[in-house]
């Protein structure tokens, strides 16, 4: 049993490249997925990695640590672009699981309901991947694959998560049976800029409503150039092509499906919203 | 890791100690916290994430000491609830805020709760009942409610504590220090720390026949200690709670009959458990049946239970049929739900010793001496060769009644003579233990042309699972209290418990009066506005009143205050209404709604002998010991039961030291269930009070009149002005000593269901405000009032404090709760309400003098939930007019039922 605390990314590759340890962040993810089960053998936490934690902004863009807490989201002083995300930091599980639980590990665990990657998806979010031979950079829709399955490739790290630095406002609204520690019907964010009174740009991403969530790419090209105040008829006259909700322990699809209408529209609103309280 | 520690060491500041320990890096902090550096006030509810009883600060930040590795806390600094409040005055003075407030009843989540609050107090935010529950949202409660727990947060002051006091008085729990301060200790935390570990080997399928490998072989490779099944069962391999319904087998002998069934146990230490190869058993899946539905042609579950009807429940009173034929009004309905786990954070633990002959046996219990009796039955051994040592229990509600780990230990600790220990995890505890039983009910009301109910027929089939266990209690319960506290004058009920392939359905608050509730009480909301009459004022109409027969002609002279319920409602019931409407007026999507429902529970046993015996004494140095054997599993019989005890005598509460339910010294106070405790045990406290003080007082030769005050070696007596002094004897445990029992007084029922099934009935009526979002279907409560006739409240902080726990299971069966065998078998896809699902809860205390009460006292525990799911199912109608009849109303069955209607956005 061991586990490794590397504090460079060149020692956290040395120690993944052998392809045996499993990659340890918040443990939020890991050790629940054991169902009181023993734990891997060889396990290497990098949340202790220099540079791996944070939140930046360099020329193109910002660059989230792989490592970040979604606590440390939730407190980052961050433009309107960011408030869905830090609406969905808050609610990823609870204080405890924000407090532990990393970005990256969101991601990797893929989810179909995980907190965070429709508000990532909405931000245009990229993945930045490493390995003892050089990093590669692959768009988040692309990254995961499916519920559970990612192109991360054995020995392979996220080291951060990049996102484009472009006009506009984040909103997420997540849908679910009680107030706190829920796992979602359904979630939508969406990340809408407006000019001169009409959507010039109009992101959304649907979560837990998909075996992985996804951009409506089709509403928001319907979206775009669409008056602020009237979005809403289009939204829920939209067919949601993009979705394929099943029926479980949560919901039935046919409830998703017609929640998420609701949902998108209440989150362009509020993206609509705050674009207007921005610009004055 | 990279190492300050020595190698297979992990060194970290524990409560301000710096220590080193040897530990694997891999496992989870809070198996580190607890098994190695005996930080036990850390619990393990889940080992998830689900439930954050296992909540630490490391370096100040809450987390889940469940979901780190060990490894990751080495140079850090790990904070728990014992640590921060012996260390840090602002948790101190928390602790003493939650003494005040009963933020604390089973306390099992207490130190979850607290750790939390603490980074919340220290971080310097603003305190709102928001910011509380935004810190304390990853930690659930399943006794209080949630809401003692926000008002102790936001008043963790240096206000002085509550004052003492005997019958009346609001004290402060008497077991409520160990709780808030990190001491207590529940079923696994006084599990030996080298103590042998045994784990059940569980059916994967719903049914299935199985046959075993090498055991021998299998013992040996993977270094166990031993492996058990049926055939090292020494005595019967059945247990049960209902005598001739014993049918549950320790180990299932060649078919189990539900998903989690144990077919064997393994025994060793927890490094050669964790290391064990797949068990060796094959299985052949069998077709079984989960719903009453085709259990009629199912295969038999048992031997003789045609039809796989475990048991029928029958009252008729009048003339059903014809008054309905004849009624100017009729309504009537289908409805259900569904199984309810009773979701204590707590899950089943025990730990047993052979000592000699006997057994030892260390759980968290409701029923120490029913226990005590089963596992000797189990064993082969006399009853008094086995002892029960209660822990404290984290939650009970019914479902630790029954036997769960406690045989296990037994078995594996009286074979190999050494210390056995076994805690359920999560999924086990769900899977496994007993569950609220599934309903469907078929009900019809007749009403005349003025609003009189004239007659009511129920029909409850309810899904009793794969044993017994108390379904036959609820069979006989439901038709009894059908009805609701109503005069019917015509009326017939019939139940029906039918055996399926699922986790045993058993006793949970309330015994199926939830359930029969749910129809009753809705049925009553579409009668009223079908009558256009007031829904309040409908139900105030019909009530019972003193005198009036029930349905099964049982007549009270005195204590049936249902009507004082209603009326203590009305001021309530007349402003909701009107903010209800005024909201409405100007909201579109969203719309307001009021409920109300009521509800009635027999206290005890149904027409069956249930005593209780408390034991006292003082010694010859003159210490007063009250033998307390009513198992306070939160609810607050330890407080109760001693303030009653102490006004019977004439003594000061801080006078007496309470020993506990072991079954060696302390005798059967009966099980902690069906709202007995402050009914029965609390008669036999005031009777043992009212006996040992007519001892003194006739030492003394002094009046009734006289003061008791206890010295050292004797007692002083003061009666007009004189003060004698009696000097206790220097021989035995006691000089002095009184044991007195009571039993409720009630006759058996007739063919019909006739007669006195209890000597006492307690009612409630709650109201619900709450608004529904039209578009998905969402609820969000507002405000729940609810007035409850407890007779006399002995104490009315816990009254509160049932009130608000009972309320929010109410809450959890109305709108999200429902165990789906094989599917919901953890707390996240299990939910019960969380902190930000609770609405202030207003309490008013209606206090009718019970005829057979002490003091006037009722019970309370199954009242409080039972009103809370028809109240809010009836509020949410009122706010979208659609109703409910399949539960739980998740936002998707409430958003199709606004659609079915057509009053949706």
């Amino acid at each position: 049993m061991s586990l490794h605390r590397p504090e460079t990314l060149d020692d956290a590759l040395s120690l993944m490249g052998g392809g045996a340890a499993v990659a340890l962040g918040g443990g939020t993810d890991l050790y629940p997925a054991l169902r009181d089960g023993v734990p891997p053998s060889e396990m290497v936490d990098l949340t202790r990695v220099a540079g791996l934690r944070g939140i930046t902004r360099d020329g193109s863009g910002w660059r989230i640590g792989a490592a970040t807490s979604w606590t440390q989201v939730a407190r980052a002083e961050l433009p309107p672009l960011f408030d869905g995300l830090g609406a969905a930091a808050r609610e990823v599980g609870s204080v405890q699981i924000q407090n532990a639980g990393t970005v990256a590990g969101n991601l990797c665990n893929a989810s179909p309901a995980a907190d965070g990657v429709p508000a990532l998806l909405a931000l245009d979010a990229s993945v930045e991947l490493a390995t003892g031979t050089g990093t590669r950079v692959l768009p988040l829709a692309q990254f995961i694959t499916g519920p559970r399955a990612t192109e991360l490739a054995p020995g392979e790290i996220v080291t951060a998560v990049l996102i484009p630095d472009v006009a506009g406002s984040g909103a997420f609204l997540k849908l679910g049976a009680r107030r706190y520690l829920v796992i979602s019907i359904a979630m939508v964010s969406a990340v809408v800029a407006v000019e001169a009174g009409r959507i010039a740009s109009a992101r959304i991403a649907v979560g837990a409503c998909s075996p992985v969530a996804r951009r409506l790419e089709g509403l928001e090209s319907l979206l775009a150039g669409c008056g602020a105040g009237a979005a809403e008829p289009v939204i829920l006259g939209y067919d949601y092509p993009e979705l394929s909700p099943i029926d479980d322990v949560r919901a039935r699809a046919g409830y998703r499906r017609e929640a998420v209408a609701t949902l998108v529209a209440r989150a362009v609103a509020l993206a609509v919203e705050k674009e207007a309280s921005h610009v004055a | 890791m990279s190492l300050d520690a020595p190698q297979g060491h992990i060194g970290f500041t524990l409560n301000g100690a710096e220590i080193t320990v040897p530990a694997e890096p891999t496992v989870r902090l809070s198996e580190l916290l607890r098994e190695v550096a005996g930080a036990r006030d850390v619990k393990v509810g889940c080992n998830a994430g689900d439930c954050g009883a296992c909540t630490v600060l490391v370096d100040g930040d809450p987390v889940c000491a469940c979901m780190m590795a060990a490894g990751q806390v080495q140079g850090r600094t790990v904070d728990t609830q014992a640590g921060l409040v012996a260390d840090d005055p602002l948790a101190e003075r928390l602790a003493q805020s939650f003494q005040r407030h009963q933020a604390a009843q089973c306390g099992i989540c207490t130190p979850g709760m607290m750790v939390s609050a603490v980074a919340l107090l220290r971080s310097g935010e603003a305190l709102t009942e928001e910011s509380v529950s935004d810190a304390l949202g990853g930690v659930l409660c399943r006794c209080t409610g949630y809401r003692k727990i926000i008002a102790a947060v936001l008043d963790a002051s240096d206000t002085a504590p509550l004052a003492e006091g005997g019958v009346g008085a609001p004290i402060a729990r008497l077991d409520g220090w160990p709780k808030v301060s990190g001491t207590e200790r529940f079923g696994d935390d006084v599990a030996p720390g080298d103590a042998l570990v045994v784990k059940a080997i569980r059916s994967p399928y719903h049914r299935a026949s199985f046959s075993f490998g090498d055991l021998e072989r299998f013992t040996e490779e993977n270094g166990l200690t031993l492996v058990l099944t049926a055939a090292d069962v020494p005595g019967e391999n059945r247990f049960g709670v209902i005598p001739g319904f014993e049918d549950q087998p320790l180990f299932a002998e060649t078919e189990t009959r539900f998903k989690g069934e144990a077919v064997a146990a393994v025994v060793g230490s927890a490094e050669a458990l964790a290391g064990m190869e797949p068990f060796p058993v094959s299985w052949q899946e069998l077709p079984s049946v989960l719903t009453p539905e085709g259990a009629a042609g199912a295969a038999l579950l048992h031997e003789g239970r045609e039809a796989n009807v475990m048991c029928r429940g029958y009252v008729a009173r009048g003339d059903a049929a014809g008054a309905l034929a004849g009624a100017a009004h009729v309504v009537s309905g289908d409805f259900s739900t569904g199984f309810i786990e009773h979701g204590y954070i707590e899950p089943e633990a025990a730990s047993a010793r052979r000592v000699g002959d006997r057994l030892e046996i260390r759980c968290c219990t409701q029923a120490p001496y029913m226990n005590r009796d089963g596992i000797a039955s189990i064993m082969g051994m006399s009853a008094a060769d086995v002892r029960i040592l209660p822990t404290a229990v984290g939650g009970g509600f019914g479902s630790k009644l029954d036997l769960t780990a406690q045989p296990f230990v037994a078995l594996a600790a009286w074979k190999l003579n050494r210390p056995v220990r076994i805690a359920y995890t999560r999924i086990e505890s769900i899977s496994t233990s007993t569950k609220r039983h599934p309903s469907q009910v078929h009900m019809e009301i007749g009403a005349d042309a003025e609003g009189r109910i004239v007659a009511a027929r129920f029909d409850g089939v309810f899904n009793t699972g794969a044993y017994a266990s108390w379904g036959p209690t609820v069979a006989n319960r439901v038709p009894i209290h059908a009805s609701g506290p109503y005069k019917t004058p015509n009326y017939e009920a019939r139940s029906a418990g039918i055996h399926t392939n699922t986790a045993p359905a058993g006793a949970f608050r309330g015994f199926g009066v939830p359930q029969s509730a749910v129809a009753q009480e809705q049925l009553y909301d579409i009668m009223a506005e079908k009558l256009g009459i007031d829904r309040l004022e409908f139900r105030r109409r019909n009530c019972l009143e003193n005198g009036d027969p029930t349905v099964t002609g049982q007549v009270f002279e005195r204590g049936m205050g249902i009507d004082a319920c209603f009326d203590a409602l009305t001021p309530h019931w007349t402003r909701a209404l009107a903010e209800a409407a005024a909201f409405n007026d100007t909201s579109a999507v969203k719309k307001r709604g009021v409920g109300v429902a009521a509800g009635w529970y027999g206290c005890g046993n149904t027409s069956m002998s249930n005593p209780s015996t408390i034991r006292a004494g003082i010694t010859p140095t003159g210490e007063l010991r009250l033998h307390q054997g009513a198992v306070d599993i939160g609810q607050g019989s330890n407080t109760v039961i001693t303030q009653i005890f102490a006004q019977a005598l004439g003594v000061a509460v801080a006078d007496i030291t309470l020993v506990g339910p072991d079954t060696d010294i302390t005798p059967d106070a009966g099980k902690t269930s069906a709202s007995r405790q402050t009914y029965i045990s609390g008669n036999a406290a005031r009777l043992c009070g009212e006996a040992l003080r007519a001892q003194i007082l006739r030492l003394g030769n002094v009046s009734e009149e006289a003061v008791i005050r206890l010295g050292d070696g004797a007692i002083e007596l003061t009666d007009a002005g004189n003060t004698v002094r009696v000097d206790l004897s220097h021989e035995g445990e006691y000089a002095l000593e009184a044991v007195e029992s009571y039993d409720p007084p009630t006759s058996p029922l007739d063919k019909n269901g006739q007669g006195d099934p209890y000597a006492v009935f307690g009612t409630a009526a709650q109201m619900c405000e709450l608004e529904v979002d039209t578009a998905l279907g969402t609820v969000k409560l507002l405000r729940i009032v609810a007035a409850h006739d407890v007779g006399k409240a002995i104490n009315p902080l816990l009254v509160e404090g049932q009130i608000e726990g009972g309320v929010a299971q109410g809450i959890g069966l109305a709108l999200m709760e429902e165990f789906l065998p094989g599917r919901t078998e953890n707390l996240h896809d299990y939910l019960i309400p969380t902190i930000g699902d609770v609405p202030p809860i207003e309490s008013l205390i209606v206090e009718s003098g019970d005829m057979h009460g002490p003091y006037g006292a009722k019970g309370l525990g199954e009242h409080c939930l039972i009103p809370t799911a028809p109240a809010v199912l009836n509020a949410i109608a009122h706010a979208t007019g659609a109703r409910i009849h399949h539960l739980p109303a998740t936002p998707d069955k409430v958003r199709a039922a606004i659609l079915a209607v057509g009053t949706g956005a």
